[in-house]
């Protein structure tokens, strides 16, 4: 299996997770509160203590440790809608980040043993380690239902001492803490020192095709490996980057990652894009990536009632007609018109259309600029956990920047003729 | 609208017979596509031989052939229907290989017949094993390590290279029939020799051993612009070495991290698209070497499978329906799934709940049949359970199996015990799963038990879960409300609680939800919640929330059958879909509750809500309190499911539920002996005499008292379970010795048995007032084997007038007397012209279905309305249902003449040397399925069903003869015509005499137990498996030609070749033989023959 090269770097581990303390016992109380007022009773989970974040459902049954390590369920409570959790335990390969991200863990029925034959430790074992506070043993069916039917809401895990306070106080507790809608969370996920990923370290056998300059908004382990498989450097720069550290690298691309918070904080993330719009650098973005090419256009973003967590979701390109089972991670969208190629609202970057658009509920899952090299989706071709079926979009990066480089060559030798023209 | 406009008409193959391997699933496919094509507007013609199934009632299709699934049979329905189109993917193996046939000899050409949902090309790919190695090759992935073989010379070299153990596997051929694993040189050459004969291409695979490997299955779907999904992941709890058909089965895997399942999605998709599946589902296998995660692609069913029947039910998508969809042209996309409405069928289901299966087996009726599970497919039936987590799941689907010890036990497990549970558990067995829990239980571990069974930890782990509960429940001081919390839980019934804490059920219960500890209900919705899901398809769990909807009428509950058993089969879930339908068309709201996966009755919209639950008391209870909480329950309908729902009805009408149609005391009077002998007597009828025992003393007096030869049964069984005619008294004190469970409710039954008597079926309906008797049939062979097992013929062909007058008043008197509202079945004997009743029963029969489709009157329909209250009158004006004036015993002369004939699983069961078990038929049933010949006469509709069960009779050749004395005489004039009919008559010792004398040349031939002569010449049995016979005739005596008969019949069938072993069967054949020699075979659809009879009665009504 592929190892995992990419260099360590500290980052700020801003606590998205307060007061973890002890190991759950089997038998500690806890308690899952909704900012609504509704309480489901369970045993804990993982750590003991108090998590406050986002209540939000995934349906993966595959995956769960890749979900808790995607930097995009920062300041979240995951549902797993699968009844059995950590049934594989955790392995070194998996993780898709440094450390686990999820702020609370909500799961049916914690696996007890883990088998695995590459299985390491269990997943209750990581929980505790990395201080995250769970809940077990509750109608995970239920809350689904609920979040589905009320929207996304704010929500609480209390578990050992911290669940025994009256309820109104752990409501109240979950009422004071911060919203998703206008959390600014890319630079608190996001590395603070630039690495490198190397074809070479992913089975490319010669020298780099291509080398990118990809903003770490959350980014996922698998991101840059699936670039580096396919003979593409990887320059993985902190949410920080400026577009003198990029062009410094002198990249054929920049990319944008996937990552958590309300994409209409990014105004930096924004501004540093229509940048790279404007130098004609081609760009490739990915879930939080599509959301600021959507905004750096010009279009605006919403939060969706309850997001699309979850990897068998359907996504119809339009551009061949055919279905792809994506993987996805997303409660924002951008809102652009579904019909043909429409003038960007920042005009100068000229026509763009929807690419991709989910079967589902027609939400927006790609864009394509038809006169800037440009394109992202919403949803995760790098999969980890999901299906490959859009693997084709990395290809199609390379081809636009190999697309742009021989016009760049000839945009240089008619430059340059025309030049010698107007000298005549 | 179809995509394709091309397209006019269709023809549709289906399964035929319900064989070990390929069952009720294909009617349930094969249903669906037919409403499909139905709605896009196509003309539908179907043909299948099975007169039980859903698929052939004549409103499915435009033209129904019941006819044998034959290439020659098929090409005349062809010729003569013309349809652009032959869809071959949803009739298992049997309509692929027919579609094959017909496209090898140039059928569909000369036709212009296009195949769709499938091509030859991707069929062979998929199915062809050498074939398919490369194009698992060409997609990156692994194959085991193999070799394909035609004789056992190539398998010995082949052995060589490979070593032992290693997988045999013929190629063609379905429920790896013919499979199996040799250990050493003599098992290679046994299995290789069979194996050669069961491929039709007499091709034989061999492979590495990739024995204890976790095996895993993916559910496919693929359209034509190439979109591809999963629609399920199964896991097999036991590992490979298990055909997947007898392995507990999970749904979704559960032990795969996200890289190794996409490793297997990866693969699938590339396999698809190498093989070319152009439209439709398939299945892929894999086998997970679980130290190393290495991948192995075991096959691929390039078709709709009984895995995908059970993918289906277990996450709501429904797969035939869908593919037959893509095959008209419609893409995935195009596709709106049914449950949620709002989202399209291109996506892949995920699943917030567990989903087991486990398979039943029939062992028991197969006593010499050595049980080890092997790739050779075994068990007759199947349930699934739903449940929020594995446990629930499993407990649930066990108890669903209603079989004694089906249920996991958390007795005591003495210590010395453990070692030998961990030693047996090397062998797969119907009883693993059980030696590894209580090994556990007794303080093995899981290490040990993986060591021994490689079973995967994770599960074995649960297992440990369960037997801790279960110490939890022995040791809690009282039914506390936590205990009982976390037992129901993890799925155990309130028997199994009250048997841990020294209660009764009922105690348990009554605490149990006084404490207000019940089930909710969630929902199968194929999104985990995500989306709202407009389809009530239920399953129950212990667990917060419920989602049963509130309903405004009260409904109407069906209780089915459960999974499908020798006895006990697709017929009566025919019956309860029927109800269904008629009562939904009635305006009413109807509930089914079955935990049969394999089911029309258990697909999502045939009622308007399903509840995929076990059947005992506590989880209908339970079902009938939701419905009540909703909405309210008109009544339960407990005479439609078999034997299953019959036995509950006392129980439910005791917890105050109305029953609908016929009442409890009614039930009770047909079954309890005492009370029916008072009705007999009251009608002035008889029985055979008879009597009750509970010892062998009571027996022994009982028999002396009646005479020998006695029919011994226990009381309460379907499918003469246990039933045996003793001759003399030291079988009966055998007998009595080996009956375990007699009690003083459970009695044992002994009645004289009939010699040489006519047995006759009646099937009819009663309102109170007046009867309708539905058809009567008349046995092929006599009374002494099993109803289910004989042929039997409708109209009946040599019982006259005054017979069937006697035998229209007897139903009459019984069903009056017993108090039937709906369907009473009632099996006559006829002996010296005396007719006795041999037994009743007050409920839906196995030849409801056949009833049904020979006199083309929905009975079952007719029933569920009687049930509601609607009268036989009013059936025959206002709802048409019945025809005006008549009955099924009065079908004018020239109405076609229908033969049901028994298809039996003998090819299937080995004994631990290897052999087949015999075939010989007996009073304990044992056929797993049926068909029906239907035709103007009784000759060729007798020749039509033998061809239907795959007996196909010869028209020349040779025929073996061979009978007991007794027999010696009523054969001649048979055997005579065989043999001026050209056939060449070959027999042994004395019946070679006999037929001498009487002026027949029979070739004399060595008896097997004369042995091969010194000059190489062989014996009769050797003669069989060298293919030089063509017929079996072989009737058993006592004695001493008793070895002699096993071994030749044994021989017969493994070859495949028709064996009859009754004088009246073989002079049948005579008769279908000489016919099949006169006239060229015809097809006529039931819509046909349907219109013919009713312009035959509304001719003859109008002359009275």
């Amino acid at each position: 299996m592929e190892s995992n090269d990419v260099t360590e770097s500290k980052v700020t581990e801003q606590a998205v997770t307060a007061n973890a303390t002890a190991p759950a016992q089997a038998a500690t109380a806890a308690v899952l509160v909704l900012e609504d007022g509704r309480i489901f009773r369970g045993t804990g989970y993982g750590a003991t203590g108090t998590a406050l974040g986002e209540a939000v459902f995934a349906t993966g049954m595959t995956g769960y440790q890749e979900t808790i390590t995607d930097p995009s369920y920062a300041r979240q409570l995951v549902v797993q809608t699968a009844p059995h959790i950590g049934n594989t335990g955790v392995n070194r390969d998996d993780a898709e980040s440094r450390r686990i991200w999820v702020a609370g863990y909500i799961v049916r029925d914690a696996a007890r043993r883990p088998s695995n034959w590459r299985s390491e430790r269990s997943l209750d074992d990581e929980l505790i380690e990395q201080g995250i506070v769970g809940i077990q043993g509750v109608d995970t069916r239920a809350i689904t239902r609920h979040l589905r039917e009320h929207k996304t809401m704010r929500a609480g895990i209390f578990s050992g001492d911290a669940a025994r306070a009256a309820d109104k106080e752990l409501v109240d507790a979950v009422l004071a803490s911060a919203p998703m809608e206008g959390a600014r969370l890319a630079e608190e996920v996001s590395v603070d020192k630039a690495y490198i990923v190397e074809p070479r370290d992913f089975g490319w056998d010669g020298e780099p095709r291509f080398s990118i300059a990809a903003i770490d908004l959350g980014i996922k382990r698998m991101t840059p490996i699936r670039f580096a498989q396919r003979g593409v450097r990887v320059h993985v720069l902190p949410a920080t980057a400026t577009l003198a550290d990029i062009t410094a690298l002198n990249p054929d691309g920049v990319f944008m990652s996937n990552g958590p918070g309300d994409p209409a904080t990014a105004d930096t993330q924004v501004k540093l894009l229509r940048s790279v719009l404007d130098a004609k650098i081609p760009y490739f973005g990915i879930c939080f990536g599509n959301q600021i090419l959507g905004r750096a256009l010009g279009f605006g973003t919403y939060k969706l009632r309850y997001g699309h967590r979850g990897i068998n979701q359907p996504v119809l390109d339009r551009r061949t007609g055919k279905v792809e089972i994506t993987s996805q991670n997303h409660g924002f969208a951008v809102d652009a018109p579904l019909d043909g190629a429409t003038r960007a609202p920042e005009e100068r970057f000229g026509r763009v259309e929807v690419s991709h658009v989910s079967l589902n509920d027609d939400v927006v899952e790609g864009l394509s600029c038809l006169d800037i090299p440009a394109f992202s989706v919403q949803y995760h071709p790098e999969a980890a956990a999901g299906p490959h079926d859009a693997a084709y979009l990395f290809d199609r990066f390379i081809e636009l920047m190999a697309d742009a480089s021989s016009k760049t060559e000839t945009d240089t030798k008619t430059a340059t003729e025309s030049k010698t023209e107007d000298t005549k | 609208m179809p995509k394709r406009t091309d397209l006019k008409s269709v023809l549709v193959i289906g399964s035929g017979p319900i064989v070990i391997g390929q069952a009720a699933e294909f009617d349930y496919s094969g249903t669906q596509a037919l409403r499909v094509l139905k709605e896009e507007g196509l003309r539908v013609i179907l043909v299948n031989s099975n007169p039980a199934t859903i698929m052939t009632d004549p409103e499915f299709a435009d033209a129904t052939y019941v006819e044998p699934i034959t290439p020659e049979v098929v090409e005349k329905i062809i010729a003569k229907e013309r349809p652009d189109a032959l869809l071959p993917t949803l009739g298992g193996q049997t309509a692929l290989n027919t579609a094959i046939a017909l496209d090898k000899n140039g059928v569909l050409e000369k036709y212009n017949v296009e195949l769709i949902g499938a091509n030859i090309a991707a069929i062979e790919l998929g199915e062809d094993r050498e074939k398919f190695k490369g194009v698992v090759e060409r997609c990156g992935a692994e194959s085991a390590r193999s070799h394909i073989i035609h004789t056992i010379d190539e398998a010995l070299t082949a052995a060589a290279d490979l070593g032992y153990p290693m997988v045999v596997r013929p190629s063609f051929t379905m429920g790896g029939l013919g499979s199996g694993l040799a250990y050493d040189e003599n098992d290679l050459r046994r299995i290789v020799g069979q194996g050669l004969q069961y491929s039709p291409t007499s091709e034989v695979l061999l492979e590495e051993s990739i024995l204890g490997w976790k095996e895993y299955e993916l559910e496919m779907m693929r359209d034509k612009n190439d979109n591809v999904v999963v629609v399920c992941s199964i896991e097999n709890f036991d590992p490979v070495g298990v055909h997947t058909g007898d392995s507990i089965t999970v749904a979704p895997a559960l032990t795969l991290t996200d890289r190794e399942y996409q490793r297997l999605r990866d693969i699938s998709i590339a396999v698809i698209r190498e093989v070319g599946v152009d439209t439709g589902g398939c299945n892929i296998q894999f086998a997970v070497e679980p130290d190393t995660g290495r991948v192995v692609v075991i096959e691929m069913n390039p078709r709709v499978s009984r895995s995908s029947a059970l993918a289906s039910k277990a996450t709501g998508f429904a797969i035939a329906k869908i593919a037959t969809k893509l095959s008209l042209g419609y893409t995935l996309d195009e596709i709106p799934n049914d449950i949620t409405q709002k989202t399209p069928a291109s996506f892949e289901p995920t699943l917030d709940y567990v989903v087991v299966k486990v398979p039943r087996f029939a062992f028991e009726k197969f006593p010499a049949a050595d049980p080890t599970l092997t790739t050779t497919m075994k068990s007759v039936g199947e349930a699934m359970a739903m449940g929020r987590n594995f446990t629930e799941a499993l407990q649930k689907a066990l108890r669903s199996l209603e079989q004694k010890g089906s249920q996991l036990d958390f007795s005591h497990v003495p210590e010395w015990e453990v070692p030998e549970l961990i030693e047996k558990s090397k062998r797969p067995t119907t009883d693993r799963l059980h030696q590894v829990q209580r090994a556990l239980l007794g303080g093995a571990t899981v290490e040990q038990l993986f060591e021994a069974s490689k079973i995967d930890p994770w599960y074995l782990d649960q297992l440990q879960l369960l037997n801790e509960i279960s110490l939890e429940i022995r040791q809690a001081a009282a039914l506390t409300p936590d205990m009982l919390q976390r037992a129901k839980r993890h799925g155990f019934s309130d028997e199994q609680i009250g048997a841990l804490t020294h209660n009764s059920e009922d105690v348990v219960r009554g605490v149990r939800q006084a404490l207000g500890i019940r089930p909710v209900y969630k929902t199968v919705d194929t999104c985990a919640a995500e989306f709202a899901a407009y389809t009530p398809y239920h399953y129950s769990s212990y667990d917060e929330e419920d989602e049963v909807a509130l309903h405004a009428k009260p409904s109407i509950i069906i209780l089915g059958s459960g999974p499908n058993r020798i006895g006990q089969g697709i017929e009566f879930d025919y019956s309860c879909v029927h109800a269904s339908m008629a009562l939904r068309k009635a305006g009413y709201e109807t509930v089914m509750v079955n935990c049969n996966p394999e089911t029309v009755s258990t697909d999502y919209d045939v009622s308007t809500r399903l509840y995929f639950e076990p059947l005992t008391l506590e989880d209908v209870l339970e079902v009938i309190a939701a419905e009540e909480r909703t909405g309210g329950v008109m009544g339960v309908f407990v005479q439609l499911g078999g034997q299953t729902p019959l036995k509950l009805a006392q129980q439910l009408a005791d917890a105050g539920v109305p029953i609908l149609g016929t009442s409890p005391e009614a039930i009770d009077l047909a079954e309890h002996r005492g009370a029916f002998s008072q009705v007999l007597d009251r009608a002035g009828l008889i029985s055979p005499k008879n009597g009750t025992a509970v010892s062998f003393e009571d027996a022994k007096k009982i028999a002396d008292e009646i005479g020998y030869p006695v029919l011994v049964r226990p009381s309460y069984v379907l499918g003469g379970r246990g039933m045996e005619i003793v001759y003399d008294e030291p079988n009966l004190s055998r007998y009595i010795a080996n009956a375990t469970e007699i009690t003083t409710e459970h009695p044992v039954l002994i009645d004289r048995f009939l010699e040489d008597a006519v047995e006759i079926d009646v099937d009819a309906l009663y309102d109170g007032t007046e009867m309708y008797l539905g058809g009567i049939m008349e046995h092929i062979e006599e009374a002494g084997i099993h109803s289910g097992d004989s042929a039997c013929v409708l109209p009946p062909i040599t019982l006259g007038n005054n017979v069937l007058d006697r035998v229209r008043t007897a139903t009459l008197a019984i069903a009056e007397g017993v108090g039937v509202r709906g369907l009473i079945n009632i099996q006559f004997a006829l002996a010296s012209d005396v007719l006795y009743v041999l037994e009743a029963n007050p409920r839906a029969s196995r030849t409801v279905p056949f009833v049904s489709k020979a006199t083309g009157v929905q009975m079952a329909k007719a029933a569920a309305l009687i049930g509601t209250g609607v009268t036989i009158n009013q059936l025959r004006t206002a709802y048409k249902m019945l025809p005006e004036t008549g009955d099924g015993s009065t079908l004018p002369l020239d109405a076609p003449v229908s033969v049901k004939e028994a298809v039996l699983p003998f090819s299937r069961f080995r004994t631990p040397e290897g052999k087949v078990v015999d075939s010989l038929l007996g009073p304990e049933m044992r056929s797993t399925g049926e068909v029906m010949g239907i035709d103007k006469h009784f000759d060729t509709a007798f020749a039509k069903s033998q061809a239907a069960a795959n007996n196909a009779l010869p028209t020349e050749g040779k025929i073996f003869v061979s009978v007991a004395n007794r027999d010696k005489r009523s054969v001649i004039m048979g055997v005579k015509r065989l043999s001026d009919l050209g056939f060449e008559i070959v027999s042994t010792g004395g019946t070679a005499d006999v037929l001498r004398r009487n002026g027949i040349q029979a070739t004399p031939v060595r008896k097997v137990a004369e042995g091969s002569s010194a000059e190489g010449e062989g014996t009769i049995a050797d003669l069989i498996i060298a293919g030089e016979i063509d017929m079996v005739f072989n009737t058993p005596s006592g004695g001493e030609a008793r070895s002699d008969g096993y071994e030749l019949r044994a021989a017969a069938t493994s070859i495949g070749i028709p064996c009859i072993t009754t004088v009246a069967e073989f002079n049948a054949a005579v008769q279908a033989i000489e016919a099949l020699r006169t006239y060229e075979w015809s097809v006529t659809s039931l819509q046909e023959h349907a219109a013919a009879l009713f312009a035959s009665q509304n001719a003859a009504s109008q002359n009275a």
